[in-house]
């Protein structure tokens, strides 16, 4: 998706495109404001960015194994893929799983599956990401429980909480509560975060998922710092001053195939993020001025047909995240469009990355494409274009009232069909697919599967769960939820009890269901 | 859908149901908008619609095209449930088609039960909206707007 699509094509930049531009005021030095050229002085020189693996499947056991593999492939730090039914709050006993346990990600109903999943991997030493929104206060207390038994102090905790409801009612669309309980429940664990686990990110402001569901750049850019906008001032809300919370929150984008764009796009959102938290929320703490940010590679841009090109693909895509200044990144595997990556793939996807930090000179310098008129350019050019946005969103009343109205959802279907109709029309050559077809090697690669038995065996497991645990302490904690959610207190506390009873996630989620009710996908139209 | 119906009206209608847990809707919703600038009407579920809900649509929208998106992987029980649930209110002619991740043995499975094409992943949307015109009695339709 380019930008200024509609525009005459200009090829040629030239130092008149820059005049506006003042090194100073826009660009500043790496790790000075507003930090255009990167948010630390020495960037990979110093420090490389972290590789962290997507993955999760089957049992909590099998991932585990996963994880220990990539540990000792030299991955740096973890990255939790949860199956369908946990994402969506229900048990794996649940009528609505059948058929999607341990399937896209690790089936986890209650404590006793996280101690699995970490079982052997001390966590007062890895960081661990978890992809987990509608249902995320409740891993994070299960985290929380783990290291408690473990014996780490929360303290020495590292890690992300990807956290971000909003782009899911704008994108990916695996809520469970209506939006203003789902806010309050990330604000709480911004604020038990900023207490009592200073080194976590309780949020990763998300423009994946929406990139991913067909928008352009310009609006991956500007919906989510919009929704880091309205986590902002909700957050302010509850009387936390700034600085206490914002040098937490985190950002993830999408690594996608215009690859001048990308880099822009992230040199434009460390700009707009700077800027707004100084000025607007007043914050004087620099650290609050810096978003760091994680990123994937484009899941959407890779094919079915001819899967090996995705290889490549993913590697220029990742170059983008890394001439972009990301401070994590997560490579996918070519065979992603057919299956979840196979232990040789994940390594595959791995290695690139690994070539990308060792053998292209990439730490040589920061910011070596800085003061390139074309991108600097494109980088104001995008800016733009996301101020625009948020005027228009500031105008319709907000970011959830924009959600209500289907806004959004809107815009975002209109992009991606506008793609569709270029790839139709072959205005956008896929090569291997509207070009270059040989349409025959379809499924000619090694598929992985989960195994059917998986489901039966992690239903096996919470029955044997049920039975054991007291059964009355549950209950107990589940009740003081419930009455704990009408009110206004940070809910992390009790929710941790819970966990700690070893309520399992179905029963926390139909608990706070009771208090909150269940989201209902607005009227769709398409 | 008896012939009567289908002679009265001059529009193939599509039932645009996603079904399984997971939201990802880009293609569901660029195949209801394509299906729609092909002259055809669309009514979409929306996400998470259980077998007897779509099963129930149907009849009572009196489609004449079931297409259902499913990435989840659980194609092989979700399509064979909708084609029974179809016969059960005599609507064995409805056409089932959609799209996902169908591995080349699962397609010929479903095939030989009778249901329709199943569309992969960078499939073109001519050959989607050729299909349903070509399958939804051809005669009545040549020479409308599809």
């Amino acid at each position: 998706m380019k930008l200024n699509k509609k525009k005459t094509r200009k090829i040629c930049y030239a130092p008149k495109d820059l005049q506006a531009l003042r090194y100073d005021r826009d660009l500043g030095d790496p790790g000075r404001f507003p930090f255009t050229r990167g948010i630390y002085p020495t960037m990979y020189a110093g420090k490389l960015w972290t590789m962290r693996e997507f993955s999760g499947f089957g049992l909590a056991h099998d991932t585990n194994q996963r994880f220990r593999f990539l540990l000792a492939s030299g991955q740096t730090g973890l990255s939790v893929a949860f199956d369908l039914p946990t994402l969506m709050g229900y048990d794996s006993d649940h009528p609505k799983s059948v058929g999607e346990v341990g399937l896209g990600g690790v089936a986890i109903d209650s404590l006793a599956d996280m101690e699995e999943l970490f079982s052997g991997i001390p966590l007062g030493e890895i960081s661990t990401s978890m992809t987990i929104n509608a249902p995320a206060a409740i891993v994070f207390a299960m985290y929380l429980a783990c290291a408690k038994k473990q014996g780490v102090p929360f303290k020495r905790l590292n890690g992300t909480l990807q956290n971000d409801i909003l782009k899911e009612f704008m994108a990916q669309k695996e809520w469970i509560f209506p939006p203003r309980p789902s806010v309050r429940l990330i604000v709480d664990t911004v604020g038990y975060a900023a207490k009592y686990v200073p080194k976590w990110n309780p949020i990763s402001i998300s423009g994946y998922h929406i990139r991913e569901a067909g928008s352009t750049a310009a609006q991956e850019l500007a919906f989510t710092l919009a929704n880091g906008f309205t986590y902002v001032e909700e957050v302010l809300k509850t009387g936390l001053p700034i600085d206490r919370f914002a040098p937490r929150l985190s950002f993830f984008f999408n690594a996608h195939q215009n690859f001048f764009g990308e880099i822009a796009k992230y040199r434009a959102a460390r700009r707009i993020w700077a800027r707004k938290m100084r000025s607007t929320y007043k914050a004087k703490d620099p650290k609050s001025w810096r978003m760091r940010f994680h990123v994937q590679t484009a899941g959407s841009s890779l094919q079915a047909q001819q899967p090996e090109n995705n290889i490549a693909r993913t590697a220029f895509e990742a170059l983008s995240a890394v001439l972009g200044g990301a401070q994590s990144l997560h490579t996918n595997g070519y065979d992603e469009p057919l299956c979840l990556p196979t232990q040789e793939s994940a390594q595959i996807a791995l290695r690139t990355q690994q070539i990308l930090a060792h053998e292209l000179g990439l730490q040589d310098a920061v910011d070596p494409l800085g003061g390139s008129y074309y991108l600097e350019q494109l980088t104001s050019e995008i800016e733009k274009q996301a101020e625009s946005y948020f005027k228009q969103i500031r105008k319709m009343g907000g970011v959830l009232k924009g959600i209500e109205e289907n806004f959004f959802q809107r815009e975002i279907a209109g992009a991606s069909y506008a793609y569709q109709k270029e790839v139709e029309s072959k205005q956008q050559i896929v090569v291997g697919v509207n070009e270059y077809a040989a349409r025959e090697e379809l499924w000619k690669v090694p598929i992985f599967k989960i195994d059917p038995k998986r489901e039966r065996e992690q239903k096996a497991k919470l029955k044997r769960l049920r039975k054991k645990r007291s059964s009355a302490k549950v209950q107990k904690t589940l009740e003081q939820l419930k009455r704990k959610a009408h009110g206004k207190e940070n809910l992390m506390p009790f929710i941790l009890e819970s966990v700690e009873a070893y309520a399992t996630l179905g029963e926390i989620v139909s608990s706070l269901k009771e208090v909150f009710g269940e989201y209902q996908e607005p009227a769709s139209a398409f | 859908m008896s012939t009567r119906n289908r002679q009265a009206r001059s529009k193939i209608r599509v039932l645009l149901a996603k079904a399984g847990l997971d939201g990802h809707d880009r293609g569901a919703k660029v195949i209801a908008r394509a299906l729609r600038d092909a002259g055809m009407e669309v009514i979409y579920t929306g996400l998470r619609q259980s077998v007897n809900t779509i099963v129930r649509s149907a009849v009572q929208e009196d489609v004449d095209v079931v297409a259902v998106s499913i990435l989840s992987g659980a194609h092989m029980s979700v399509l064979p449930k909708i084609q029974q649930g179809l016969k059960k209110f005599g609507k064995q002619d409805v056409l089932i088609t959609g799209g996902g991740i169908i591995p080349p043995q699962d397609q010929a499975r479903l095939q030989k039960m009778g249901i329709g094409k199943m569309f992969g992943p960078g499939e073109s949307i001519s050959e989607i909206v050729r299909y349903i015109s070509d399958s939804v009695c051809p005669i009545v339709f040549r020479g409308s707007a599809i």
